[in-house]
C-alpha cells in the first residue's frame, strides 16, 4: 500500500514538481555542501592533478616543466620501479589467496559450532590482531622475527631447526611481511565469511542433508556457491588494499634486504617525497592506479563464470 | 548411521576444533607476547624463553616510556585528530546522505555517482596532489592537515544514505504537513534514528585514524606534531634494541584504545565490515 502512494508520489514529482521542490532543491545542496567541498579538494581534484602532474617535472619548489609522456617513458625502462611492480603483484597474490582461504577455512569451522559463545570467542581472537595499528604489528613482529633473539626462531630452535632468516633473506622477509600481513588481515575476511554462511537458508543445507549429501559436497556444492558474491567482494578489497601494501615493509625491512620487499609504494615515496620528484612519483602512481582497476577487472570478469547470483 | 560414520564424524569435528584452537593461540600469541614482555625488566626482556605469565610483573616501563620519549604528547595528538575527524565526517557524512537518500535536487544521481567513483581510488594514487594542496593551505607538518584532508567520505556518504533509505518517509511528510521545516524534519527524526550507522561510522573511522601510519609519515615532519603510531616507529629507532620492554609499553598503550573500545562496541565493528559488503 504504502510502496504503491510512494511511487505514484514519485510519479507526480517527476511530471510536475514538488509543490515545494525549489526550497527542497535548495536544501539538498546545503546538506550536501561540506562533503562536495572536501571531497572536491581532497579526492577528486586530486585524482585529477595526479594524472595531470605525470605529464611534468617538477620539484615542488620551481615552476613545474611539460615533458610530455617522458615520466611513462622513464618508469618502463626504470628496472627497480618495474621489479617493485612484480614484488608487489606477488606478495598481494600471496595475501589474497591466504587471507582468503584461511579466513574461509575458519568461518566455516566456526559457524558449525553451536554455542553462540564459542563463537564470539574465536570471532573476538580473530579479530583483535586488527585492532592494532599496523606500525604497532610490524615494531613488535620484527622483535618476533629477530633472526638472533627473536622467540619464533627460539622455538624452533628447540624441535631442533636452526635459525631462519626470517625478515634478513630475500625470500624469507617477503613471505614474513605476507604471513604477517595475513596474520593481522584474517579477521575480516572472517567476519565477512561468518555473516554471510549464517544467510545460507538452513532449509536449502536440510535438503541437501536428506538427499544424503556429505560435509564436504555441502561446504563445495552449496555453502561456496551461495556466499560466492562475498568471496568476491573480500577479494576485490582485499587485492585493493593489498597492492598498497607499505607500512610493514617500510617499517621491519625499509624494502630490503636489497630489494626484495621493496613495494611499488615505497618506489613512490622514495621517488616522490624523499627525491622530490613529484611528477615521476605521480606517474608510478596512475601506473598503479590502472594496474589495480585492471586486476580488478578481472576479478569481475573471472566472477562472471564463478559467482553464483540468486 | 553406521559406526564408522559415526566416528569419522566424531573425528572430523575433534579435529575442527584443534585447528580453530591453534589458530586462536597464533592470533592471540603474539598480542600476549608484547603484553607481557612490556611487563619485564628491560635487562631481561629479550632472553628466552619468553615468559607468557609475568612472574613478578614490572610497571616501570610505563613510566620509562613517558620520560625517554614525548609519549604524552603523541598521545594528545592522536586524541585531538582522530576526534576531530571522528566528529567531523560524523557531521558531513549524516548531512550528505540524509540529502542523496530522501532530498530531491537537479544533478542528484550525477553526484552521487561521481561519489561512488572516487571511494574506488586508493589513496596511495592521490598522495601527492593532496599533500600538495596542504602546502597551499599553509598546514605542512601540521596535525591539522591530518584532519582537514579527511573530513569528506564517500564512503561515510553512501553507508549513511544506504541507513536512510532504509527509513520510511511518511514519518517526514507527517512532520512536514505539521509545519516543521526541512532541516527541522532532519534533524528531530531521522537523525535521531541514525544512531546506529552514525556509531558503526564513528567506530570504523576511529580504528581506520587512530591506527593510520601512512599519511602522517607523509604531512608531519616535527616529532613534536607526531600522531602515536609515527611517534612509536620513531621510538623504536631512537632506543635501538637496548630495551625492547619499554617499546612494547608504548605499543601496549598505543592498541589500549582500540581494544577497550572493541569491548564495548564489538557489534559496530562488525557492523563496519559486512556495511561494506553490500556495496
Amino acid at each position: 500500500m504504502s510502496a504503491v502512494t510512494a511511487e505514484v508520489r514519485e510519479a507526480v514529482v517527476k511530471r510536475r514538481g514538488h509543490p515545494s521542490s525549489h526550497g527542497e532543491a535548495r536544501f539538498g545542496f546545503a546538506m550536501i555542501g561540506l562533503s562536495v567541498l572536501f571531497v572536491a579538494i581532497f579526492t577528486a581534484i586530486p585524482i585529477v592533478a595526479s594524472l595531470g602532474l605525470s605529464f611534468f617535472s617538477w620539484d615542488v619548489i620551481s615552476t613545474p616543466e611539460y615533458v610530455g609522456l617522458e615520466n611513462y617513458r622513464r618508469l618502463f625502462t626504470d628496472g627497480p620501479v618495474l621489479k617493485s611492480f612484480g614484488v608487489t603483484l606477488g606478495m598481494a597474490l600471496a595475501i589474497v589467496v591466504l587471507q582468503l582461504t584461511i579466513g574461509l577455512g575458519l568461518a566455516v569451522l566456526v559457524n558449525q559450532r553451536k554455542l553462540v559463545w564459542v563463537r564470539t570467542l574465536f570471532r573476538t581472537a580473530f579479530y583483535l590482531p586488527l585492532l592494532a595499528s599496523t606500525a604497532a604489528v610490524s615494531i613488535f613482529m620484527g622483535y618476533l622475527f629477530d633472526y638472533k633473539f627473536g622467540v619464533v626462531n627460539y622455538y624452533l630452535s628447540l624441535l631442533g631447526i636452526s635459525n631462519v632468516p626470517w625478515l634478513t633473506s630475500g625470500f624469507g622477509a617477503a613471505a614474513t611481511i605476507v604471513l604477517i600481513a595475513v596474520w593481522q588481515q584474517i579477521g575480516f575476511t572472517f567476519v565477512l565469511f561468518v555473516a554471510s554462511l549464517m544467510s545460507v537458508p538452513t532449509d536449502v543445507l536440510e535438503a541437501a542433508q536428506i538427499d544424503g549429501a556429505g560435509a564436504f559436497r555441502t561446504l563445495f556444492r552449496i555453502k561456496i556457491p551461495l556466499i560466492s558474491p562475498t568471496i568476491l567482494f573480500a577479494a576485490v578489497v582485499a587485492l585493493i588494499n593489498a597492492m598498497q601494501l607499505f607500512d610493514q615493509p617500510y617499517i621491519m625491512t625499509k624494502g630490503g634486504p636489497g630489494s626484495a620487499t621493496t613495494t611499488v609504494t615505497i618506489q613512490m615515496y622514495q621517488k616522490g617525497f624523499q627525491n622530490l620528484q613529484f611528477g615521476y612519483g605521480s606517474a608510478i602512481a596512475i601506473v598503479l592506479l590502472v594496474a589495480i582497476l585492471v586486476i580488478t577487472g578481472l576479478q569481475f570478469l573471472a566472477a562472471r563464470k564463478l559467482v553464483f547470483y540468486q | 548411521m553406521t559406526e564408522s560414520t559415526g566416528m569419522l564424524a566424531r573425528i572430523g569435528r575433534i579435529s575442527g576444533i584443534a585447528i580453530l584452537v591453534i589458530a586462536a593461540m597464533i592470533a592471540l600469541g603474539p598480542l600476549l607476547w608484547t603484553v607481557t614482555t612490556s611487563l619485564r625488566t628491560p635487562a631481561e626482556a629479550f632472553s628466552n624463553p619468553p615468559q607468557w605469565i609475568p612472574s613478578h610483573p614490572d610497571f616501570s616501563n610505563y613510566a620509562a616510556v613517558f620520560d625517554r620519549i614525548p609519549i604524552g604528547r603523541f598521545f594528545f595528538n592522536s586524541v585531538i585528530v582522530t576526534g576531530l575527524i571522528v566528529v567531523g565526517q560524523t557531521i558531513t557524512c549524516t548531512l550528505s546522505g540524509y540529502a542523496f537518500a530522501m532530498i530531491s535536487f537537479p544533478g542528484r544521481s550525477v553526484i552521487f555517482g561521481i561519489f561512488l567513483a572516487t571511494m574506488m581510488v586508493p589513496l596511495q594514487t592521490i598522495i601527492i596532489p593532496v599533500f600538495v594542496i596542504i602546502r597551499y593551505l599553509g598546514l605542512a607538518d601540521s596535525p591539522l592537515s591530518l584532519v582537514v584532508s579527511a573530513l569528506g567520505s564517500a564512503f561515510g556518504t553512501f553507508l549513511m544514505r544506504q541507513y536512510f533509505m532504509q527509513m520510511p518517509r511518511e514519518l517526514g511528510e507527517a512532520a512536514r504537513i505539521d509545519g516543521a521545516g526541512h532541516f527541522q524534519t532532519f534533524l528531530m527524526i531521522y537523525a535521531k534514528m541514525a544512531g546506529p550507522a552514525i556509531a558503526t561510522l564513528a567506530i570504523l573511522n576511529f580504528s581506520g585514524f587512530w591506527a593510520e601510519f601512512y599519511r602522517p609519515l607523509i604531512f608531519l615532519q616535527s616529532q613534536d606534531n607526531f600522531t602515536l603510531p609515527l611517534g612509536l616507529v620513531g621510538l623504536q629507532g631512537n632506543l635501538g634494541t637496548g630495551s625492547i620492554s619499554v617499546v612494547l609499553a608504548g605499543v601496549v598503550l598505543a592498541i589500549l584504545p582500540s581494544v577497550l573500545l572493541f569491548i564495548f562496541a564489538q557489534r559496530y565493528f562488525i557492523a563496519g565490515i559486512t556495511a561494506g559488503a553490500s556495496r
